[in-house]
């Protein structure tokens, strides 16, 4: 069940929204869509739905084109939340569950237990324009995932949320994963990426800038951060060899360095000159890497 | 068959979701009040009209007036009620304006031997009682006059006697009279109902699609539904609900008359001809109806898609509702000058051949084929525009912009497209 995009172009008149993508996105896993506005990642996603024709390229699942035959076993939460706001949460998810052929009967029995799992069963039967957006967004992500999907697309699933309902809602994907549903995820926040996708690709401007497993895309990246708290003035290190940014904060200095070999060499140049309280390698996080393939942060 | 499951859940949800508004549930039942208020409209006025007859005092200076005159008072269905006044003029003036009765005839026999009278009452124009004894009092004028004259009845009832005048059509296919009747009455019916469903549910049709654009529910519909299916499902489910409040209306509206079809049937019914007509105006008032209807259902779900808020549907709605007025203006038109140029060419014109079409159908004698053209040309413009609708709502369901021009269209039907 791999989903293939294979040299995907969307063009909107003389503008590209999407320029030759091609991603592969493993069976059972999470796979992250990075990129700022206008990336292109919403459009993606349409392209995958075949709610747009892509202007070139080949997207399959499995093998095969995705069509509406398909959509029981597709789950996609829109960017646009978006319900009846007439309607009880209850015959919502009857309509929107049936449309993904379930029968009204297991949609009330698993929307029981999702509700439960929310801590809001008492939203049953309100009607949607009551309930608080949060709350709409908790539905709407019910919405989407009830009919247990194979493969579900989530647009920016954790905007506009508090961090207890962010923390909520990831447990809900991460379980999700573990019972075998194949998960695409756009966010513009990289922390989510980084700690749920075991893949990731990040989009700028419709082009790829950088796509592969988590690892890999760090290992790859070579250059590391480097935190030195020291009580001497550490203002020689900015033309030390193999340090790329160097940047003042409270009781020292955090550094880019080109390889784990340079902390060795600055380590050595430290010694004799006072006293070190803290001296931390530390993994590139994906913003620095953002921000080095871009050349420019978004947030 | 799941695209087809699909279709009859969307339809399904359309019908119930809609029949259940209170909206539908009120207009509804306000119609079906309607329609038994005018069924029992003569009850009803019955109900509020004072029972008791109107109470008019006589004073006869005559001694031979008030029998006949009572007489005819009591063969009229009127309700005034005459009685003999035992007093004097001054006391039968002073007893209306104590409003003891409601006026005081003074009866007399002039110089001529003809009858003449005086009419006293509070307020003259209050009832029409005045004009009624009036009538009564002229025709036994004239009975006075003519017995004077030494006319005998025979020889009057000769001179009243409406003129006979006959009308014969030379043309052995002409509709007849009657015939033509008949079908100005159902031609009546269709124009109302088909203009009534166009802008009811077609104003139905365009806000459910806008609703569910501007809730931004639409992108997970169309992801589930393919927009074509759930355009057309839209369409049809809107229209059983159409059919099932005309269908009521109609069930109580026959029921009623039914029930009331003495009073009934000698009025306003023969003017209609419901009685007895060929069964194949019924098929075509059918067929113009259901293609009339797609027509403009078509074109109301495309206007729907266009726009991302409820009040702009309203207003992109307007050139659908101008062109069903201007089919019902020429039907107006053409219901008196069925044979003229306008009516003609307009038969073909897809937004008006449903009303026009049927006119002539129902008044004239027109060939066959003109009526096979005109329902060919208006299955290919429903499937041309289902065709252009279907690629519209596709790009148009996904369009949000402020903006709710006509220019919409081509922003549409571009981003339906692969570039």
């Amino acid at each position: 069940m791999t989903l293939k995009i294979e040299d995907v172009t969307k063009r909107f008149g003389s503008h590209t929204a999407v320029d030759a993508l091609s991603l592969e996105i493993p069976e059972k896993e999470m796979f992250g869509f990075l990129g700022g506005n206008g990336a292109g990642k919403t459009t993606t996603f349409r392209m995958i739905l075949g709610l747009l024709d892509r202007t070139e390229g080949n997207i399959s699942w499995n093998g095969e084109a995705i069509h509406y035959d398909k959509s029981h076993l597709i789950g996609y939460l829109p960017e646009e939340r978006g319900l009846y706001p007439k309607l009880t949460v209850k015959d919502q998810l009857i309509y929107l569950g049936k449309l993904r052929g379930m029968k009204k009967i297991e949609v009330v029995d698993k929307l029981t237990g999702w509700l439960e799992r929310f801590k809001i069963p008492e939203y049953m039967n309100k009607k949607v324009e009551e309930l608080s957006k949060g709350n709409q967004q908790k539905i709407q992500f019910i919405s989407s995932i009830i009919h247990q999907p194979k493969l579900v697309i989530l647009d920016e699933p954790f905007s506009g949320l508090d961090p207890v309902n962010v923390e909520m809602l990831k447990e809900a994907v991460i379980d999700l994963k573990d019972k075998g549903t194949s998960i695409v995820f756009s966010s513009h926040r990289m922390e989510h990426v980084e700690e749920l996708c075991e893949h990731l690709c990040i989009l700028h401007k419709g082009k790829q800038v950088v796509q592969g497993s988590l690892q890999d895309i760090k290992r790859s990246y070579g250059r590391k951060n480097l935190i030195i708290h020291a009580s001497f003035p550490l203002d020689f290190l900015q033309s030390f060899p193999g340090v790329v940014t160097y940047k003042n904060v409270m009781e020292g200095c955090r550094l880019q360095i080109e390889s784990e070999a340079i902390s060795q060499d600055i380590f050595q140049a430290l010694q004799g000159k006072g006293f070190i309280r803290k001296f931390e390698l530390e993994e590139p996080s994906l913003n620095d890497i953002f921000i080095e393939k871009v050349g420019a942060s978004y947030e | 068959m799941r695209l087809m499951n699909k279709f009859w859940i969307i339809l399904g949800h359309t019908y119930m979701t809609r029949i259940k508004t209170k909206s539908f549930i009120i207009t509804t039942l306000l119609s079906l009040l309607l329609i038994i208020g005018l069924v029992n409209i003569q009850s009803i006025i019955d109900m509020f009209s004072n029972d008791k007859a109107d109470q008019i005092v006589v004073i006869d200076d005559s001694n031979e007036l008030f029998e006949p005159l009572n007489e005819l008072v009591e063969q009229s269905n009127e309700k005034v009620e005459l009685t003999s006044y035992n007093g004097t003029v001054e006391e039968a003036k002073q007893a209306v304006q104590n409003e003891e009765y409601k006026a005081f005839i003074n009866l007399s026999i002039n110089k001529k031997q003809l009858p003449e009278a005086t009419y006293y009452a509070n307020n003259v124009s209050e009832t029409g009682n005045q004009l009624f004894i009036e009538q009564q009092l002229q025709q036994l004028k004239v009975s006075y006059a003519t017995e004077q004259a030494e006319i005998d009845a025979a020889t009057l009832a000769e001179i009243n006697a409406p003129v006979s005048f006959q009308t014969v059509a030379l043309d052995k296919t002409a509709k007849t009279d009657e015939e033509l009747n008949q079908a100005r009455g159902i031609v009546y019916v269709m124009m109302f109902v088909l203009y009534m469903a166009v802008i009811m549910y077609g104003n139905m049709i365009a806000t459910d699609v806008a609703t569910e654009k501007s809730s931004r529910v639409m992108e997970i519909l169309i992801s589930s539904a393919s927009p074509v299916t759930h355009m057309f499902a839209k369409i049809i489910g809107i229209a059983l609900l159409g059919l099932t409040q005309i269908g009521l209306l109609l069930v109580v509206g026959y029921t009623q008359i039914r029930s009331k079809q003495d009073e009934l049937t000698e009025g306003v019914f023969t003017y209609f001809g419901i009685g007895d007509m060929s069964i194949s105006i019924y098929v075509y008032a059918i067929v113009f109806f259901i293609l009339g209807y797609l027509l403009y259902g078509t074109l109301a779900a495309m206007l729907g898609s266009l726009v991302s808020r409820i009040e702009d549907a309203q207003q992109l709605i307007m050139p659908m509702t101008f062109l069903i007025m201007i089919a019902f203006f020429i039907a107006i038109y053409g219901l008196s000058m069925p044979e003229s140029s306008l009516v003609q060419i307009t038969s073909f014109i897809p937004f008006f051949s449903p009303i026009i079409m049927f006119l002539r159908v129902g008044m004239l004698d027109i060939p066959v084929w003109e009526v096979a053209l005109s329902i060919g040309i208006l299955v290919a413009t429903i499937v041309l525009l289902a065709l252009l609708g279907a690629k519209v709502y596709k790009g148009g369901v996904l369009m949000y912009g402020r903006s709710s021009s006509l220019k919409d269209f081509k922003k549409a039907i571009a981003l339906s497209k692969k570039e």
